[in-house]
């Protein structure tokens, strides 16, 4: 059966049978001769295939969000509104294009049209603010090796002048349109979405959930690791599945659609109160771009020792809802992990949703990472850790560390001594000595083990001295 | 005037070399690289790879036309390995297909048989085995060893500095199409146009002239393409000629890194004797390379680390030992700087160090040696036009140094596990090639009758801004508006035997040349104005604005009437430019001579807090004053040294080049090797040109810009090393980059042991 992915490309609708699985970069670069959109490391590294993906909301309004398109399967794009550079442009220089050159933000001119995307991606965004963070938030995913990006950052004050109200107005795409700022086709898109929406795709007439060799939640990192053999295979991609979406709070828990990408998930006013650092953690982890393809599911299934999400999900006390055939199975995060990339799942069963118990009042919640890197980096080590202090003692611990052993690591043996002791120097201590125990790091191009072991201590002191200020301090760590 | 290409690049209509359009039937090749870092291919079957439906056929040596070996200096390399492999990666066949994927596809169908050979990734190792690319050399002034017991300090230490990727974000590509007359038209992302077209002349067997290469711009160079782009140029032109079709070949990243070399590691060795009052009186060092497999540029990078050894520092006794040690790495290559900076962090350790024995602040001592007007640098150059001492005084000054301590040490004083560190960073960097027949510079100027203008140089568009500085330069110096410039792609059929872009000499070379090209079609011009306006003194007639002028009056003639005038009395409206640096010359064996045309000074302020408890660290801000001559672009220039110094700041700490004991290169893809993104590099940062300077051989008065910035961002080393020193002020940190945060951590808690780990629990963690 040819599997047909039917979209609009800037202005066109169009209908291709090129593979689901193949990348929307290739497919852009060589089907279409799109050739603003560049590749420049396949990894979402470097930002500089960026294209935007409207989809079509609830209220009938089109969301666009920037993405790599060397890690966006074609499939992906069914009934959405892909937007290249050349999407973007007009007889004039646009507003960001403009400033751009004012400047002097471009050198090699390489990385520059993907900058462009995110950049007007920025202004489309209603939640975000035209300044120097917002360009900061914008440029995240994108590597520039010519201009130290002084330049880049300098258009924020020219784009807030130059675009005034048009950044505050209601209908936002409506107003860059009448400013300028996007082409006059964008106010046509919502139309041509709604007559272009998909069938909702089941387990039963997609095309072939059991028999896939590739499930693509997101695929930010599947692509990383097998992009090559992708294409050629039977892929499904999930999130054409309706319902597995959305944060809800039920019976005492928060459960979360699997397909939640990370950027939804850091954005949410629930999530965001249960976390108050949430915005701080979610900035350490990955990109814009792969932030809004990456989901949590995804996360989870990859089944990476240093998985971002994972290891602040494990402290979170997460459990897992597993669907095969209208069964369902819920199997605690904690115990999902079997060895280095051995999880207790079938391969036929779906991750649905993610839940974990609302934490009593009075929890703190913490997340650590290091890396090379503080933006766009895998960690060397990274942590989670939920601590409720009742009545002068540790009323609930769940410390969580990745990078340290070959699965997602909470440390039971650290947190049961914990729980019940107060918060001292002394036990503090101890509990370093357990988890030394307890962590099993190697050498990678990530660290030395040495090195991930000091950062487990470093980043318990971290987490206690941030979660209880008024106990313990770092220097009492020190003889210095 | 803004970047000439920035309203097409932002856009997204720049062309690079695969954004043209194809050729009909245009086949995409892909290169088999050699598992094991040394070896001898006892036999590779390709059977299984050739039946890979869409596979047009698989190269290896024996098919070369003409002769298999080449290289920048020595010609010591083969594009082909034809029995001994030297590192992994080297390029062994070529796979051509009908697409890249089938092309990979069938290139993991073949199989090696190699016999392993000793693997030596260490310099030092290599030293010791007596493996060089070339010999070893010592230069030096004065006597060291009598200096030594004049001296109330010495100090002796040890830099290890890691390699740099140069992460252009256009990875190596070239598209060869094959012409009549078994010629060859080659479009390449290549610095080096007249290098890749010597070199497939020689492993193609055909003579230079039947070689075209095309060169419209990279995304991005800084060196990585001056001398290793050659190589996937020839291999499509190889392909090309034998199958008599176009071929692309375009690295992805993954290979662009594993197969192509980066900035040298070196491991260096270093003695400084000073007075009490912190007078350097000599200094003693010795660089081991690591040169990589072959020679490729290693002696002339070399080169540059000798005669930046001494940085921007009078001292009256050096030694300076150099060995460029073959190890099975990827010969390693041009990256901006060129040797520069390995130079000198080393004398900045040195004084580092220094400064904790005597117990005097390293700035200090930094300040109380700058060189100055007419002393001579261990080479035997005088130093002339010397404004080290203005950018010094300038960046104390404008950017408040004294307010910088006082608010360090408060806040020092204030926290416990942050710490604040700053460093000063003063450069001195020698503009010209050091092998001094490259510097020479062509130029071609076809002014057109409707008064429009191409100019055709030697020089590269990287991003550098070549090609704005050349309209400009051509534009001021005919008189008229810059649009009327266009800036043609660089062509060996219209500028032969060009030097590479690079050395930072670019736009001085090749500006030189086109005002030289101007000024002989505007004699000629102003020859017919003369006969138009009927006067006779040619020296008076000027075009100011696209009008003559006479004696300073505006007269009717335009510029357009006088180039059709012109035209019709038949005098030239097209030139070729040549210039050459006066002056210039070197005795690589003796290590003396006058190997610069001029010296770029200035000096960097840069401030960074560290995060003591996790080893994490911000850079807080980067100041610089820096000598630029007189601007020809204020936008160029400032984003030159910006991202110069972004560079220059990453080699220092996260871009983390690592290799294993085997040989493989460990950081081989952009998910484990980082560059500084925007969070990384600091909002608050300054570039400021020093007023009145000016600099006669550079065009309009122009300093070169390209590389001399990079070094800025070695303050960045020593600024964290404070910070760290403000925590444990015990501790001997060593002199090692990149300082990564995982050096910071560890080096902060050298001194405190940790729990020992339990034995026998590894396991395997990666992505």
């Amino acid at each position: 059966m040819v599997y047909k992915t039917k979209f609009i490309l800037n202005e066109q609708l169009v209908e291709t049978d090129c593979a689901p699985g193949m990348l929307a970069l290739d497919y852009l670069r060589r089907q279409e001769w799109k050739t603003g959109t560049k590749e420049g490391c396949k990894e979402g590294d470097c930002g500089a295939c960026t294209v935007l993906v409207g989809s079509l909301q609830e209220d009938e309004s089109v969301r666009y969000e920037p993405v790599t398109s060397c890690l966006l399967p074609l499939g992906e794009l069914e009934g959405k509104h892909l937007v290249t550079i050349e999407g973007l442009n007009m007889t004039e220089l646009s507003p960001v294009q403009k400033a751009i050159v004012e400047e002097g933000g471009t050198q090699c001119g390489f990385c520059t049209p993907g900058i462009v995307v995110s950049m007007n991606g920025l202004l489309m965004d209603k939640s975000k603010t035209v300044d120097l963070e917002g360009i900061k938030y914008a440029l995240s995913g994108h590597l520039c090796r010519c201009t130290g990006y002084r330049s880049l950052k300098s258009t924020a004050t020219l784009l807030s002048e130059r675009l005034g109200e048009h950044l505050t107005a209601d209908d936002r795409l409506s107003s860059l349109v009448a400013a300028g700022a996007l082409p006059n086709y964008f106010v046509e898109i919502p139309g041509m979405l709604r007559e272009i929406a998909p069938e909702p795709i089941t387990s039963e007439n997609g095309n072939g959930l059991k028999k896939a060799d590739f499930l693509i939640a997101g695929g930010t990192d599947l692509y990383v690791q097998a992009g090559e053999k992708i294409p050629d295979a039977k892929v499904q991609v999930l999130n054409l599945l309706p319902g597995m979406k959305g944060i809800n709070r039920v019976n005492g828990h928060y459960q979360i659609g699997a397909l939640t990408t990370f950027e939804e998930f850091g954005n949410s006013p629930e999530m965001q109160e249960v976390i108050p650092d949430l915005g701080h953690f979610i900035h350490l982890i990955a990109s814009w771009q792969v932030r809004n393809r990456a989901t949590l599911s995804g996360n989870i299934i990859n089944a990476s020792p240093i998985g971002d999400m994972t290891a602040l999900l494990l402290a979170l006390e997460s459990e897992l809802i597993l669907q095969e055939a209208g069964k369902e199975r819920i199997v605690a995060l904690k115990d999902f992990y079997k060895g280095y990339k051995q999880m207790d799942r079938k391969k036929s069963e779906i991750l649905t949703a993610i839940r974990f118990p609302a934490p009593a009042p009075g929890t703190k919640i913490n997340f650590e990472k290091v890396s090379k890197r503080t933006c766009l980096d895998i960690a060397s080590v990274n942590s989670g850790m939920l601590l409720l202090v009742e009545d002068g003692v540790v009323g609930k611990i769940q410390f969580t560390l990745g990078g340290v052993a070959p699965i997602p690591l909470l440390l039971c043996e650290t947190g049961g001594f914990l729980s019940g002791q107060p918060i001292t120097l002394e036990n503090a201590r101890r509990a370093i000595e357990i988890t030394q125990e307890e962590i099993a790091p190697i050498d990678d191009v990530r660290g030395k083990a040495d090195y991930k072991r000091l950062l487990a201590k470093q980043l318990f002191i971290a987490h206690l001295t941030k979660l209880c200020p008024e106990k313990l301090k770092v220097r009492e760590f020190y003889d210095l | 005037m803004k970047h000439i290409d920035s309203h097409l690049h932002v856009r997204g209509e720049s062309q690079y070399v695969d954004d043209v359009p194809p050729p009909a039937e245009m086949l995409h090749a892909a290169v088999y690289g050699s598992p094991c870092a040394h070896g001898i291919i006892e036999n590779l079957d390709l059977e299984k790879a050739r039946a890979v439906d869409g596979v047009m056929a698989i190269f290896r040596a024996e098919d070369l036309p003409g002769t298999n070996c080449f290289g920048p200096i020595f010609q010591d390399e083969e594009l082909l390995a034809s029995s001994e492999v030297n590192f992994i990666g080297q390029p062994v066949a070529i796979i051509v297909a009908k697409t890249p994927e089938i092309a990979r596809k069938a290139r993991e169908e073949i199989e090696a048989e190699i016999s392993p050979l000793p693997v030596v990734v260490d310099p030092r190792v290599a030293f010791k085995n007596g493996d060089f690319v070339d010999q070893p050399r010592t230069n030096s002034m004065g006597d060291v060893e009598e200096t030594w017991k004049d001296c109330d300090f010495v100090v002796e230490g040890r830099c290890d500095m890691a390699g740099q990727e140069h992460v252009y974000l256009e990875t190596h590509r070239a598209r060869a199409i094959p012409r009549e007359d078994r010629c060859l038209q080659i479009f390449a992302s290549t610095q080096s146009p007249a290098a890749l077209q010597s070199a497939a002349s020689v492993l193609l067997g055909l003579p230079i002239h039947k070689i075209e290469v095309d060169v419209k711009r990279l995304g991005g160079g800084f060196g990585g393409k001056e001398d290793q782009a050659t190589h996937w140029g020839c291999m499509a032109g190889m392909c090309a000629l034998l199958l008599q079709k176009p071929v692309e070949l375009v690295l992805n990243r993954l290979e662009d890194i594993q197969m192509t070399g980066k900035r040298h590691p070196y491991s260096c060795d270093f003695k400084m004797g000073l007075t009490k009052e912190g007078k350097i009186l000599a200094y003693d060092v010795s660089h081991y390379q690591n040169s990589g497999a072959f020679a490729d540029l290693s002696t002339p990078v070399l080169e540059r680390t000798i005669v930046h050894s001494t940085n921007a520092y009078y001292i009256p006794n050096v030694r300076v030992f150099a060995a460029p040690c073959r190890t099975n790495l990827p010969s390693n290559t041009a990256f901006r700087g060129f040797g520069g900076p390995q130079g000198m962090f080393v004398i900045e350790s040195a004084i580092n160090k220094a400064a904790e024995v005597i117990g005097m602040p390293a700035e200090e001592i930094q300040a109380k040696n700058l060189i100055s007007e007419g002393q001579y640098l261990f080479y035997g150059q005088p130093i002339k036009n010397c404004t080290i001492g203005r950018t010094w005084k300038q960046t104390c000054e404008d950017f408040d140094l004294e307010g910088v301590r006082q608010r360090v040490k408060s806040f020092n004083e204030e926290n416990f596990a942050a710490k604040k560190g700053f460093a000063l960073m003063p450069i001195c960097f020698g503009i010209s090639f050091t092998k001094y027949f490259l510097n020479q510079g062509n130029s071609l100027v076809h002014v057109y009758l409707d008064g429009s203008v191409g100019v055709t140089t030697g020089g590269i568009e990287m991003g550098q801004g070549i090609s704005t500085n050349m309209a400009t330069i051509a534009a001021r110096t005919f008189g008229i508006r810059e649009d009327r410039i266009k800036v043609e792609s660089t062509n060996t059929t219209r500028v032969a035997n060009m030097s590479p872009s690079a050395a930072s000499a670019t736009t001085d070379l090749n500006g030189n040349a086109t005002i030289c090209a101007v000024e002989q079609i505007l004699d000629g011009m102003k020859e017919v104005a003369l006969v138009e306006l009927g006067v006779e003194d040619k020296s008076k007639v000027q075009i100011v604005d696209e009008v003559v002028f006479y004696d300073g009056s505006e007269s009717v003639l335009t510029w357009e009437e006088l180039v059709l005038k012109t035209y019709m009395k038949r005098r030239r409206l097209s030139a070729h430019g040549y210039y050459s640096t006066p002056g210039v010359y070197f005795n690589p064996q003796k290590g003396r001579g006058n190997p610069f045309a001029y010296h770029v000074f200035g000096t960097s302020l840069i401030e960074v807090t560290v995060d003591c408890l996790r080893g994490i660290y911000t850079i807080d801000q980067a100041k610089i004053v820096h000598d630029i001559g007189r601007s020809i672009n204020k936008t160029v220039d400032i984003g030159q040294v910006e991202g110069a110094l972004a560079q220059g700041l990453g080699w220092m700490t996260l871009e983390d080049l690592q290799f294993g004991e085997d040989g493989r290169c460990l950081s081989h893809a952009l998910s484990t090797y980082k560059a500084p993104d925007v969070y990384f590099m600091p909002d608050d940062m300054e570039v400021r040109f020093l007023e009145d300077s000016t600099n006669k051989f550079g065009p309009l008065g122009t300093k070169a810009v390209g590389e001399p910035p990079f070094m800025y961002g070695i303050a960045v080393f020593f600024a964290l090393r404070n910070a760290m020193k403000a925590f444990s002020p015990k501790t001997q940190f060593e002199f090692n980059s990149p300082l990564t945060p995982e050096r910071v951590l560890m080096e902060l808690h050298k001194d405190i042991p940790l729990i020992p780990a339990p034995a026998g629990k590894g396991v395997l963690v990666d992505s």
